[in-house]
């Protein structure tokens, strides 16, 4: 693996002057997964932030070949990239090794990008999906998507009279890529760089589909100051609201424990979007979003074989 | 389409009996493209099976792409295409209607890509069968459009779509008409391997999203300041289409002795009823002319073969000395008016000296039957008109009325 000094030596691959905002989760995301390429890269990009703010003519941030067609459909696009290599390279028109990475945002992953995401998947392409998670249609101005966690405020969730923000939690998006039986699918979050660049190369020099789903912090559809971005992103681990694993053929592996899984509060009272609920009448949610997180983590855990013995044979997961 | 079978001019293949969808697979499979990403949607579905059964077959080199849905073909053909890749795909119906979106992007990203389409009603009601209304709402989406009135038409202009889309960088759809030409029977010329491979030669792309040493950026935001002038720019190459449509069919006819332009004329010259119809109606239109004239009547068929872009002046050329014009549409338009054809037919007489009468005939929406005594009595009634008869100008041809079915 290389080191954050050979890391930050290498070729950038979205150079600066893009325009993503101060303390962007996703602008740090790609750039640890694309520094981590072993192999030159093609990159098709869903509709969404990182697309509008890398792209825009006639400037552009992309030191690789990089293609944008629509929102739904980064999956299907590259594959189309892949197949071409593919036939292009059997018939000696191509001699290098390439990889090939699609970008999405939830929106572009848990939504309107599903089925095409599921047809790539189901029919073995080579090819990396990385889905940089914030957690709402943050380019259209903050709405809910179904990566939306419960109780969250969105310009379409909005904490009302009545209703208090997003009711229903968010879809386990890494569970359905798991259930493709692809080579590799990782949950990473960019404040654990190493894990990141890691699961990153795995995934890219993988033969066959593989997943990424990566936590991206969303300082303006999150409530917080950019500064705290990367403080914010590790807390949604130390809670285990987004836990790091991975899974390779199914077979899951905890790559990251908290030494104390810190409660959810902690993580949820520093965004704005999560504000309501610690109004009194609300405070219960947070109450129901902490077991939710703890289910899932038990869940987890026994997936991964991090239980005692005992639990390990006994509990099933929920 | 005139075959002129002058010995040993022209390089001969070998006739088969082919069904519509067949003879486009065997197209396809002599231009053995790099990558076809397909869905199956009836009546196409014959085009990928047999296609897929080359490819089992190792007949082609293609990496055929078996896609969850039409929007995910059009996307996969575009990410091929601008990785350099001779991309196809077909569709009809309610697939085309879901590639709505990617059509435009791949015409605006200038990528050749060729797509048959055999042409079905739309939704809803569901309707299986043909009508021209899928390619129609596609018809102002930057694709060059081909209407084949035969399967051997639709063989041959699936060859030149992939020429026409290379020179020019635009996508081509090549239409027949559902189950009227794609599941029946014929005798097809299909030309030898060697003399369509030369034909359509190799594809030399501009640019090449796998050319990692000169990356470039695809599809990018293109805000107030520069999209109206890349639009310009696409406006222009889709005007320079008519003249690579008419080259390519030119190198055709040399080759292969069957001559294509943007229309048929039969038996124009002295027209004073003039039919215009696109697809397998023409070819009945031509047997109930041919009767008509033997009865004295002096009728014609304009038939449009590239219906998009549409060739406004060579239309309004062969239209303007006719006493009166029957346009023939096997689809709606919800205008408030007439088809799609009719008003664009109207519109290119406008400019024209003389303005003869237009009558629509809206006919075989969702497959119904058009037969010959029908054409022959909208020839009656086109000869009324041209005698200064009062007609209502929109007509529905076969339609089940209290007063019995409409030109039976």
């Amino acid at each position: 693996m290389p080191t954050a000094r050979e890391l930050a030596k290498r070729k950038p691959v979205i150079v600066s002057g893009h325009r993503l905002c101060a303390g962007c989760g996703a602008g740090m995301t790609l750039r640890q997964i694309l520094l981590s390429s072993p192999y030159p890269v093609v990159v098709a990009c869903a509709t969404g932030c990182v697309e509008v703010s890398t792209s825009i003519f006639p400037e552009t941030a992309w030191n690789v070949p990089w293609i944008h067609s629509a929102f739904e459909n980064a999956a299907a696009t590259i594959t189309g990239v892949e197949a071409a290599y593919k036939v292009l390279k059997r018939k000696g028109k191509i001699s290098k090794e390439i990889k090939f990475i699609a970008i999405a945002g939830d929106g572009g992953t848990y939504d309107i990008g599903l089925q095409a995401l599921s047809g790539a998947l189901e029919r073995w392409h080579d090819f990396v999906f990385v889905c940089y998670d914030n957690g709402a249609y943050m380019n259209t101005g903050i709405q809910r998507s179904g990566a939306t966690p419960r109780g969250a405020y969105t310009t379409t969730t909005p904490s009302g009279k009545v209703i208090p923000g997003k009711v229903q939690p968010r879809k386990d998006l890494t569970a359905i890529a798991v259930a493709h039986n692809i080579p590799y699918v990782a949950q990473a979050n960019p404040a654990y760089w190493r894990d990141l660049t890691t699961k990153a190369e795995k995934a890219i020099t993988t033969e066959g589909p593989a997943v990424l789903v990566v936590y991206s912090d969303c300082n303006l559809g999150h409530g917080h100051e950019p500064e705290e971005a990367i403080e914010l992103s590790r807390l949604a681990t130390e809670t285990c609201f987004w836990p790091l694993y991975e899974v390779v053929y199914g077979k899951y592996r905890l790559t990251y424990r908290p030494k104390e899984k810190l409660p959810i509060r902690l993580w949820l009272e520093k965004q704005a979007r999560f504000r309501h609920l610690f109004e009194p009448q609300n405070e219960h949610i947070i109450d129901e979003i902490q077991q939710e997180v703890d289910k899932m983590w038990e869940k987890l855990l026994w997936l991964c074989g991090e239980l005692e013995t005992k639990e390990q044979t006994e509990d099933t997961p929920a | 389409m005139t075959a002129e079978k002058s010995e040993g001019k022209f390089i001969r293949g070998q006739v088969k009996g082919l069904i519509g969808d067949d003879a486009i697979a065997e197209a396809m499979r002599q231009i053995n493209p790099d990558v076809v990403a397909a869905y199956p949607i009836t009546p196409q579905t014959l085009i990928v099976e047999k296609f897929a059964e080359f490819v089992a077959d190792g007949l082609v080199d293609t990496e055929m792409i078996h896609v969850e849905s039409e929007h995910s073909a059009m996307s996969a053909c575009i990410g091929a295409a601008a990785a350099g890749a001779r991309a196809m795909t077909s569709t009809a119906s309610q697939g085309l209607a879901l590639m709505w979106e990617m059509l435009y992007v791949a015409s605006s990203l200038r990528l050749p890509i060729v797509m048959a389409v055999t042409n079905r009603a739309l939704n809803s009601n569901l309707n299986i069968h043909c009508d021209h209304s899928d390619a129609m709402g596609a018809r102002d989406s930057g694709w060059i459009q081909l209407y084949s009135e035969n399967a051997q038409e639709a063989y041959d202009n699936t060859i030149q779509a992939v020429k026409i889309a290379e020179s020019i960088y635009l996508p081509v759809m090549v239409c027949l008409d559902g189950f009227v030409v794609s599941h029946s029977l014929e005798p097809v010329e299909v030309l030898p391997d060697e003399a369509v491979k030369e034909f359509i030669g190799e594809f030399k792309p501009l640019y090449s999203l796998l050319d990692v040493d000169n990356p470039i950026t695809v599809g990018p935001v293109d805000l107030p300041p520069y999209y109206m002038e890349h639009k310009r720019s696409q406006w222009e190459a889709i005007n320079r289409a008519p003249a690579i449509v008419l080259e390519v069919g030119m190198e055709f006819y040399k080759r292969f002795g069957r001559a294509y332009g943007f229309v048929e004329a039969y038996r124009l010259e002295d027209a004073e009823i003039i039919l215009v119809a696109m697809g397998s109606a023409a070819g009945t239109v031509k047997a109930a002319i041919d009767i008509a004239r033997s009865n004295g009547s002096k009728a014609g068929l304009l038939k449009i073969r590239m219906y998009r872009p549409f060739p406004w002046s060579a239309i309004r050329k062969l239209l303007c000395n006719a006493k009166a014009i029957g346009v023939m549409d096997r689809a709606l338009s919800f205008n408030g008016e007439g088809g799609p054809l009719f008003t664009d037919i109207k519109a290119a007489l406008y400019e024209a000296e003389k303005h003869p009468k237009v009558i629509n005939y809206i006919y075989g929406l969702g497959g119904r039957d058009i037969t010959l005594r029908q054409i022959l009595n909208i020839i009656e009634q086109l000869e009324a008109v041209g005698r200064g008869e009062p007609v209502e100008p929109i007509q529905w041809v076969g339609l089940r009325t209290k007063e019995g079915v409409t030109f039976a």
